[in-house]
């Protein structure tokens, strides 16, 4: 079988027969690869499960002490990165180099917007002691121990996300030098759809972790 | 002649030279080759480990190691041979080589992912080589908490680190299978007419892809807790060691599947060859792989029948563990199906087979004495338990994996195995790992713990039983070793298709040209289809 000759034979692979057949590919690992992430988070999620049915209350109280607005501002400010990352692939499958590059600076942006208010964040708890360890204070009934568990998975879950955030910045910066040397097109823009998907991913783990650690217990308060 | 010819045309062997064109190759079958130099090599390291225990066995009152020492052995043990050793090991080397051969494929589907995965495994070895060096680890391979998080003065760190890192060595072996199953496979290649070893690759990829990321997780929340306090296992604050022990096995279990289900494909790659017709009941083995990969992912309890978890979760654990022997069950009955009536040799590779379905039968029989909660309760952390996951993991995995070795060796190399000393070397590693293993499940049974180095005088006489089998076991192991670097320059020419198997790989040279296929084939029929070949039988040297 000889792959047909085609315009987009410059970023074709030789185990491939085709482009189409390399797109498809290319589409398929990525999504097997955010299934490994769901499972990856899903150990940490199915951590917080057992936590909070043991310790309803404690879950409850400790959550209470995250600040909503803030969070609610930062979930806010990925949904927006999000969007733009969406412009980014549609401004791929146009062609449209300077757009392509626009929306991922604004991506990039949004995305460091975030990763600097989850930190003022983390030092917020260093303030208060609310890290867990031989520091941490937290009065209350059973709160000094077992809220140490609601932090623990806190620290874990929201620094494995911004792990994943500072993993998506590189893949944006890497995008952003591809885009400048014009190795994209309407013919070719598979990275940007891949780095998409991962970005839309990273936003969508933060979706389940907002409700769970900010929103558990907000009801009549 | 023939070698002058052989030597004139390019293979993926001669196309390039030099450390470089190794360490940065992108052929899956250099790749599959820089495995199985790895992977041996972490084989004898752990076999170094296994002899130690078994030498400090050999009398009763510990008196070779210390207790500390004897922990770090069988840890370490434990650690390379699991996760190092057996993990990669069909997969990584011959499914790599092989996969994309059997689906008539140019290479895998992501070539460079497919380099990193390889360093990745490096990367991780390394890690868990500085911690051996370094002074060990004790806390079983299985980690358990709060001994690791809190209490253990070993190279945690290191380890978990260093099987945090190989774990995706796994997930991206895993991913690229996948892919490369759904959107590789040549014309007329369709799912049902795909070779079994490539449905139990299929399979096994499953696992590898859903399992291996909870162990990270997992492994990262030990991590943290053991570098920076914060206490997600620690009972101290209220947290549960038992989750633990649950994340750990939701992956682990399935993890022996990871090791059996590739060595599974081979077997039925062997017993179709050699009887010359096709697997009896296709369609049945193929899905039962799949069958295994799903019902391996719902009885990670049973390893936690003592651990305090509810007798009702204790229950349901158990009666879905019964359940796995059903897709096992099919493929022994179905590879015994398939000889009936056949034109069997009796190849080294086909007597590797037999050897598997009989120590497998053993090892799955015994499955189902502790997948049983009353006997569980007797047999749990004996050396019952420890013969039962040999049987499956070295009669099993290994005998698959020499199988396999010794029967796509012509296609690697080009070159035949010595027949004789094959099958020489067949017979000891069998008669070895029986002497060696099966006096451990009588051990059990009577109440020898596993783990411990000090134990009764009575049990002396089954322990130096199953040290000399280990003796005779690791002779038989050396042998291949040996005679198959001796192949390489003495060897018979193998010629495209010694064994007249009916796989696309068979159809290209030995050892196949750089693109595997001069063009790609077209496939107009079923697998293992051997009925214009009624008659010939297999030349055996």
């Amino acid at each position: 079988m000889v792959s047909e000759p085609h315009v987009e034979s410059l970023a074709l692979r030789e185990q491939f027969n085709s482009a189409e057949q390399q797109k498809d590919a290319s589409s398929l690992g990525m999504w097997v690869f955010l299934i490994t992430e769901v499972m990856f988070f899903g150990g940490a999620f199915a951590a917080y499960t057992v936590y909070r049915s043991i310790y309803p209350g404690v879950f409850g109280a400790a959550s209470r002490t995250l600040n909503t607005t803030i969070g609610a501002l930062n979930t806010a400010v990925l949904l927006c990165s999000s969007f733009t990352m969406v412009l980014a692939v549609r401004a791929g499958q146009l062609g449209r180099r300077k757009q392509i590059m626009a929306f991922l600076v604004l991506t990039l942006i949004l995305g460091m917007v975030f990763l600097g208010v989850k930190g003022y964040e983390w030092n917020e708890k260093y303030v208060e002691h609310h890290i867990p360890g031989p520091s941490f204070q937290m009065e209350g009934p059973g709160l000094q121990d077992h809220a140490q568990l609601f932090f623990s998975l806190y620290f874990a879950m929201t620094g494995l996300h911004a792990m994943h955030m500072l993993v998506g910045a590189g893949l944006l910066s890497w995008l952003l030098y591809q885009t400048w040397r014009g190795k994209f097109s309407a013919a070719y823009y598979t990275p940007i759809d891949m780095v998409g998907l991962y970005w839309h991913f990273v936003d969508i783990i933060w979706i389940f972790l907002f409700p769970l650690l900010y929103l558990i217990d907000r009801h009549g308060h | 002649m023939t070698t002058a010819v052989a030597e004139e045309r390019e293979t993926y062997l001669n196309a390039g030279h030099g450390v470089k064109s190794w360490l940065l190759t992108k052929d899956h079958k250099r790749i599959g080759l820089l495995y199985l130099f790895t992977i041996t090599f972490f084989f004898f390291i752990g076999g170094v480990f296994a002899t130690l225990i078994r030498l400090e066995l050999l009398s009763p009152h510990g008196n070779l190691v210390s207790s500390e020492t004897y922990n770090k052995l069988f840890t370490m043990h434990g650690v390379v041979m699991v996760f190092f050793f057996l993990i990669p090991s069909i997969p990584a080397t011959l499914g790599n080589f092989f996969l994309p051969l059997m689906i008539g494929a140019r290479d895998l589907a992501f070539p460079r992912i497919n380099l990193l995965s390889w360093y990745l495994l490096v990367i991780g070895g390394l890690f868990a080589i500085f911690a051996m060096v370094a002074g060990g680890v004790d806390t079983g391979w299985t980690f358990y908490t709060p001994y690791s998080t809190s209490y253990s003065n070993t190279w945690v760190i290191a380890t978990a680190l260093g099987i945090f890192v190989a774990g995706f060595s796994s997930i991206l072996t895993g991913l690229n299978f996948i892919v490369t199953v759904h959107r590789m496979r040549c014309p007329g290649m369709t799912w049902f007419r795909m070779p079994l070893f490539v449905w139990a690759h299929y399979a096994t990829a499953l696992i590898q892809v859903l399992g291996t990321p909870v162990l990270a997780v997992t492994l990262v929340l030990v991590l943290c807790e053991r570098m920076f306090h914060i206490g997600i296992f620690d009972p101290a604050l209220g947290g549960d060691p038992v989750l633990f022990q649950h994340l750990f096995w939701f992956y682990s279990h399935p993890a022996v599947y990871i090791m059996i289900l590739p060595a599974m494909g081979v077997i039925s790659e062997l017993v179709s060859t050699f009887s010359r017709k096709a697997i009896f009941g296709y369609g049945f083995v193929a899905f039962s792989s799949v069958a295994i990969a799903v019902l391996g992912f719902l009885v990670w309890g049973h390893h936690l029948f003592v651990s305090g978890q509810s007798l009702f979760a204790g229950m349901v654990f158990s009666f879905l563990s019964y359940f796995v022997a059903i897709p096992s069950a099919i493929k022994v009955f179905n590879w015994t199906a398939t000889l009936y009536k056949g034109s069997i040799s009796y190849a080294t590779p086909m007597l590797y087979a037999f050897g598997f379905i009989g120590l497998f039968t053993i090892g799955g029989l015994t499955g189902l004495f502790v997948a049983c909660l009353g006997i569980d309760v007797h047999v749990t952390d004996t050396y019952f338990v420890v013969a039962h996951f040999h049987y499956i993991m070295v009669g099993g995995a290994i005998m698959g994996y020499l199988g396999g070795l010794h029967y796509w060796w012509p296609k690697i190399t080009g070159r035949m195995y010595p027949e004789g000393w094959a099958k020489l070397s067949a017979l000891v590693i069998f008669l070895g790992f029986n002497l060696t293993f099966f006096p451990q499940f009588i051990l059990g049974y009577l109440g020898m713990p596993r783990r411990y180095h000090v134990y009764p005088d009575e049990f002396q006489v089954l322990h130096v039983l199953s040290t000399a089998g280990a003796s005779v076991l690791a002779v038989g192991y050396l042998m291949p070793l040996i005679y198959f670097m001796w192949s390489l320059k003495y060897g018979a020419i193998a010629g495209r298709n010694p064994w007249k198997a009916t796989g696309l790989e068979w159809q290209t040279d030995s050892p196949p040209p750089v693109h595997n296929f001069d063009e790609i084939p077209i496939v107009t029929r079923e697998a293992y289809d051997y009925s214009g070949t009624v008659g010939q039988e297999v030349q055996v040297g």
